[in-house]
């Protein structure tokens, strides 16, 4: 009998208007290629027209499963002890920051972002390559992570290198 | 003068300036630089027709010019720039026309690196560039003063180095006794050994060098008309003995080849033993008693670098390809708060050690870390065979596809290029097959973690080989990171993440059980809540 040992998925979702959001990110690159492709097809070649039909299909379904798959494999989770998130599937990576050493915590929202009521919280440790993000929460939510994680880290003395 | 509000701090730490003997060194170094590039000029100036005597006053005219130009900004620059201690601040700024301010928390002070180049050292001056524990991209981090007295640098050092800047005056008597006594007390960590010097042209600096200094010869030949015809010739003869094809012809080629290589590696094995001795003259490793280690060394330009133990988080011990072969290796710190990714410069200056023999690397390392053991001596724990067949694939799919190009190319082709073609194909494959393969194997043995103690200790690389210690306090976060290919053979490569150094240290195609007890055993809570183990009959 032997034992295996895996690290365990993080407990949370992102926010499922992640969804919509990772979409239209797509849409906003599909359309105006598959537009652009088309108008090119009706001025120009006609051959083009299939190119652009091809763009849209493959666009379109991309567009509709990748985000449904990012959902499943994207998870975060905030403990009292540290930051844990999961993110990649062919990449699949996992990042631990605990509290005690966490410098800054940063919220941010792009104009897309904003339209879904959507946020991504970043905290940085000392450290250059210790950076975890979590990218889709609600905007609410994260503020208020935010706050409760700079309040847990303003309390641990040292400089936290 | 009327008082002014800030009056009252200044009496706390009164200003001074950078040394004024700054105005007289750089007008110097401009006037030698403008000499030198008047020879040119006024040739060109006779040559446009004008006596000789009309020259020189032209000349003169412009040298002196450009000298007062210079010695009056430098003297500009002399008086406004000014800093002062404090006791909670350094404080430096710059007054002329602008203001610019510099305030470094004390407490934030991590290096004083006193450097002074020939030139400075003539007139007794040196340079100090003080550093804070920030890791920013630009210069912003810390403060030049450049030049102070060589004796002011050293005071400076030692005031800006101590720990307690607000302790009681009989105290701070006490302690600089009892640190003086220690000081007196304690030998040196390492010191220099002058058979190190052997491993210095084992560097892969030294092709390039040997092809300098060929290089500057070439130069120095063809500056001579007549005798850089001999050039010509030469390349014509070469020129020559490729058509003739004649078996003699082609001997004597190879031969001019061969002196010419071995030329390159002794000029290069020159160059590099010179240039060690310029950077390791009078090497040494000290242990300060105010808590701090220090390197001394360099023959021309002497450089002292101070590094406090606070911010040691650990060593690497670097085996640079060829080294490695002569089984030495140099050892790097690896301290938080050290600016890195800006050249080689930065590169010696976290180097405790230069290559030097296993066992001395290791004895120095102990000693550095205060350990009974060298961390970075300990035998290792090898990975799982998976990780020889990922390297083994990598190594060898760029060899197989230039040798399948080549194949394609022999089948593609007719007569002699066929020929060529599946002939470096077959080199490819007799040659290349097995280069790689042992690369690959290397890169695998390589491979190794543990424990030791206070430390995670890993080791990595192909060629280059590196042991990191690291110590198991200073890791603040884990990074773990699963590709789907070393999903399906149930690897991981676990980073633990640093405020020191690179800022991660890898643990790479570790099994993926092991990888994570090592994370879970070396800092403990940290990783633990988020394994799950299941019992697998």
């Amino acid at each position: 009998m032997t034992e295996s040992v895996r690290l365990r998925p993080p407990t949370n979702r992102l926010n499922p208007r992640c969804l919509a959001w990772w979409r239209v990110r797509f849409a906003l690159v599909v359309l105006p290629l598959t537009l652009v492709v088309a108008v090119l097809g009706v001025l120009l070649v006609p051959a083009l027209l299939i190119l652009a039909a091809a763009i849209g299909v493959v666009g379109s379904a991309v567009s509709v499963l990748l985000p449904a798959w990012w959902y499943r494999v994207h998870r975060w989770e905030v403990t009292d002890r540290a930051v844990y998130t999961r993110t990649g599937y062919f990449w699949q990576e996992w990042r631990v920051a605990p509290m005690s050493r966490i410098q800054t915590v940063d919220t941010a929202r792009g104009p897309l972002q904003q339209l879904f009521r959507l946020a991504t919280v970043t905290v940085t440790t000392a450290s250059a390559k210790g950076a975890v993000e979590i990218a889709g929460l609600d905007a609410q939510l994260a503020s208020s992570l935010a706050e409760e994680l700079t309040e847990t880290t303003q309390a641990t003395p040292g400089d936290a290198t | 003068m009327t008082a002014r509000p800030d009056q009252g701090v200044r009496a706390v730490g009164t200003f001074e300036r950078l040394d004024r003997r700054m105005v007289v060194m750089r007008t110097l170094v401009t006037s030698g630089i403008v000499l030198i590039a008047a020879v040119p000029a006024g040739m060109g100036i006779h040559a446009e027709g004008r006596s000789i005597p009309g020259t020189l006053g032209i000349l003169a005219g412009g040298v002196a010019a450009i000298m007062i130009v210079t010695m009056l900004g430098e003297y500009l620059r002399w008086r406004a720039t000014r800093f002062r201690t404090t006791p909670e601040r350094f404080e430096w700024r710059f007054q002329l026309v602008v203001t610019r301010r510099r305030s470094l928390a004390r407490e934030r002070i991590r290096t004083v690196d006193i450097t002074a180049s020939p030139l400075h050292r003539i007139f007794g001056l040196a340079t100090v560039v003080i550093g804070t524990g920030q890791q920013a991209a630009s210069g912003e981090a810390g403060v030049k003063l450049d030049p102070v007295a060589r004796t002011r640098a050293e005071a400076l050092r030692v005031e800006l180095l101590r720990r307690t800047p607000a302790a009681e005056p009989e105290d701070e008597a006490r302690t600089r006794q009892q640190a003086q006594q220690l000081e007196q007390q304690q030998a040196p960590l390492a010191t220099l050994d002058w058979r190190w010097a052997a491993y210095a042209p084992l560097s892969f600096l030294t092709p390039a060098l040997g092809a300098a200094v060929i290089g500057f010869l070439a130069n120095v030949v063809s500056l001579f008309g007549p005798v850089g015809g001999l050039v010509d010739d030469a390349r014509d003869g070469a020129r020559q003995a490729i058509a003739d094809v004649a078996v003699g012809a082609t001997m004597a080629v190879v031969l001019a080849l061969v002196t010419l290589v071995l030329f390159v590696a002794a000029a290069g094995a020159v160059g590099a033993a010179l240039l060690f001795v310029e950077m390791w003259w009078g090497y040494r490793l000290d242990r300060e008693a105010d808590g701090t280690l220090r390197v001394r060394r360099g023959l021309l330009t002497t450089r002292s670098i101070s590094l406090e133990e606070r911010r040691l988080r650990g060593v690497e011990f670097v085996e640079a390809p060829g080294v490695r072969l002569a089984r030495a290796g140099r050892v790097d710190a690896v301290a938080t708060g050290m600016q890195h990714g800006g050249g080689s410069e930065r590169t010696d200056h976290k180097t405790l050690l230069p290559a030097a023999p296993r066992r001395t690397a290791h004895r120095v390392t102990s000693a550095v870390l205060d350990e009974p053991n060298a961390p970075t001596g300990v035998p290792l724990a090898a990975h799982p065979r998976a990780a020889l067949v990922r390297r083994l694939r990598w190594s060898l799919a760029p060899v197989l596809v230039v040798a399948a190009g080549f194949g394609v190319a022999a089948s593609l082709t007719e007569g002699w290029r066929a020929d060529l073609a599946g002939t470096a194909m077959w080199l490819c494959l007799l040659g290349g097959v097995p280069i790689a393969a042992l690369v690959a194997w290397d890169a695998y043995r390589n491979l190794g973690h543990a424990l030791a103690g206070r430390y995670l200790v890993s080791r990595g690389g192909a060629a280059r080989r590196s042991t990191v210690a690291l110590q198991r306090s200073g890791v603040i976060g884990w990074t773990v990171r699963q590709s789907i290919f070393q999903r399906r053979v149930g690897l991981v490569t676990v980073t633990a993440t640093t405020a020191a150094g690179s800022g991660g240290y890898q643990v790479r195609d570790v099994g993926e059980a092991d990888g994570l007890r090592l994370a879970e055993e070396a800092v403990p809570d940290l990783l633990g809540p988020f394994v799950e183990r299941t019992a697998q009959s």
